[in-house]
């Protein structure tokens, strides 16, 4: 077994447990944290791929960026003593039903399809390429999307400042 | 095999076909992982007691007092004894605290400064990884050590460790973007975000210098901002003793308090790391463009010395900060940053963007 195979078990072994443990925890902040986890093994699978740049995106958007928002939301709002419920024995059934039902499917189209091997392209996808299609407006050009994406951002901004503006006392 | 202490690329080099030649690539490249890891933690500890022994004689020298000078001569060895009572100090278990996350967020806080400092370059060759996007991975990566204190204030169990937490999270957030701005706008002057290629365009003449203005406010916004990023004084809110007995590991005794004050002191030393690779050069020696007799003299002293002369400077501010400024109040801390350090740092890169597209840098 090389190396590169090694590290692959051990990062979807992680995701894999932690996703499970994510889902089935019964302390809020306990499920955020397995999915901190989750979330870090994935950023390792795409620096094993040698693409480094979705790697520090995944690091910084997911898990510096909305994990904190999350455990922070965590903190404002939930008491370290609060446990959920177990869930009822129909609900566990139905969903254990659902999920098995999801993964057949998807495993068995995953076996399905013939895989080409290819020989990865070490070529890593470079900064100014990134930056330079990210601004770009000719071919392989995203700066219309860009722009509207900050449109919609920016929209999103004033929403949330509406909402959370106290109203004024008559 | 040949050692070079001005050029260690050579000496790596050389042991990395060494191992390849005798053992098989899987084992060679673990050996290499656990040679790098062992090397990079004994070097973290080190450099975390020393701090610590550092921070004590500052703070001595600004208050007029000598300082440890009991344990070893002037003191030396007063940190390994402090070390050594932490581990033998007894970990109070907390009845009600979610044992579990009490126990993993040291662990998280001091990974993330510990993969930050596997990207950082000590000297030409000294180099553990050289990602094409090194300073982002770095930012990225020491943006992690935030979660293990919000979840150490939480699992305490404790009003006054949530309160620290709630403090430090709202400082880390808001504090990120002026040291990921301030840092961009050198990224706009070297056109790189590969640590080896910032540190080799350096070579006649620092960024701080060759930037000139836009490079000299970004550096200042960077040390505010980096200073309140690493949670120490005027910006210790999450720690607050005065108020908040010691913040968010208030609950927290023996070695896993250590992980706490050890995490606190690598993190200052990375964002001084950063610092000097970004403005001041990393190892490259100081050269001024066209002086050759000059730059040649200056050559002399290994790269080494030159990171470790100028962080050792970058740190020794940061903590005349800590023993100068009275601490800040949190409503003071969140203007400073969103009213006064963000739009400066906006206009900022508009200004270098428009000095590096005229050609106006040196």
């Amino acid at each position: 077994m090389s190396i590169h195979e090694l590290m692959f078990y051990l990062f979807s072994g992680m995701i894999l447990l932690f996703s499970v443990l994510t889902v089935t925890s019964r302390r809020i902040l306990r499920a955020a944290t397995y999915l901190l986890f989750v979330l870090i093994s994935t950023a390792g699978i795409y620096f094993m791929l040698n693409y480094q740049f979705l790697a520090a995106v995944q690091l910084t958007l997911y898990a510096g960026g909305i994990v904190v928002l999350i455990i922070f939301s965590i903190l404002l709002t939930s008491h370290i003593t609060h446990k959920f419920e177990p869930i009822g024995i129909k609900k566990m059934v139905f969903t254990i039903v659902a999920v098995a039902a999801g993964a057949i499917l998807t495993i068995t189209t995953v076996l399905n399809y013939g895989f080409n091997t290819v020989v990865a392209s070490s070529q890593n996808p470079d900064m100014q390429l990134i930056g330079g299609s990210l601004l770009g407006y000719g071919r392989d050009g995203y700066a219309l999307p860009f722009e509207v994406i900050s449109v919609l951002l920016l929209a999103a901004i004033f929403g949330s400042i509406v909402i959370a503006k106290k109203e004024k006392s008559k | 095999m040949e050692f070079n202490i001005y050029d260690l690329t050579s000496f790596t080099s050389s042991f990395d076909q060494l191992l390849m030649e005798n053992l098989s690539p899987f084992w060679a490249v673990a050996i290499e992982m656990i040679l790098i890891g062992v090397a990079i933690l004994a070097f973290y500890a080190v450099v975390g007691l020393y701090l610590v022994y550092a921070e004590r004689k500052v703070c001595a020298f600004m208050q007029c007092r000598v300082g440890p000078n009991r344990v070893g001569p002037y003191g030396f060895f007063q940190t390994i004894a402090d070390l050594i009572k932490l581990l033998m100090k007894e970990l109070i278990p907390i009845k009600n605290a979610d044992k579990l996350l009490f126990n993993i967020a040291p662990y998280i806080v001091i990974i993330a400064s510990f993969m930050a400092i596997a990207a950082i370059p000590f000297a030409k060759g000294l180099h553990a990884i050289d990602f094409n996007i090194g300073i982002f991975y770095i930012m990225a990566v020491s943006s992690l050590g935030v979660i293990g204190i919000l979840i150490a204030g939480w699992s305490s169990n404790n009003k006054y460790s949530l309160i620290g937490a709630m403090r430090s999270g709202a400082q880390i957030v808001s504090y990120e973007l002026s040291v990921g701005l301030s840092l961009i706008t050198i990224v706009i002057l070297s056109g790189s975000l590969q640590l080896s290629t910032i540190v080799e365009g350096q070579r006649d003449g620092w960024f701080l210098f060759t930037g000139h203005i836009p490079a000299l406010i970004a550096f200042l916004v960077f040390l505010v901002a980096a200073t309140a990023e690493t949670n120490r004084g005027p910006f210790d809110l999450a720690e607050a003793e005065s108020e908040l007995t010691a913040g968010f590991h208030t609950e927290y005794s023996g070695i896993k308090f250590a992980f706490f004050f050890l995490a606190e002191y690598m993190n200052m030393f990375i964002v001084a790391s950063i610092a000097v690779t970004m403005f001041l050069g990393g190892w490259m020696p100081f050269h001024v463009g066209g002086w050759e007799a000059f730059n040649n003299i200056m050559d002399y002293i290994p790269p080494f010395f030159w990171y470790a002369g100028k962080t050792a400077f970058i740190i020794w501010v940061m903590m005349w900060f800590k023993w100068t400024f009275p601490r800040l109040r949190i409503d003071q801390l969140l203007t400073l940053e969103w009213k006064y350090l963000l739009p400066i740092n906006l206009v900022n890169i508009i200004i270098m963007a428009f000095v590096v597209l005229m050609g106006w840098h040196f």
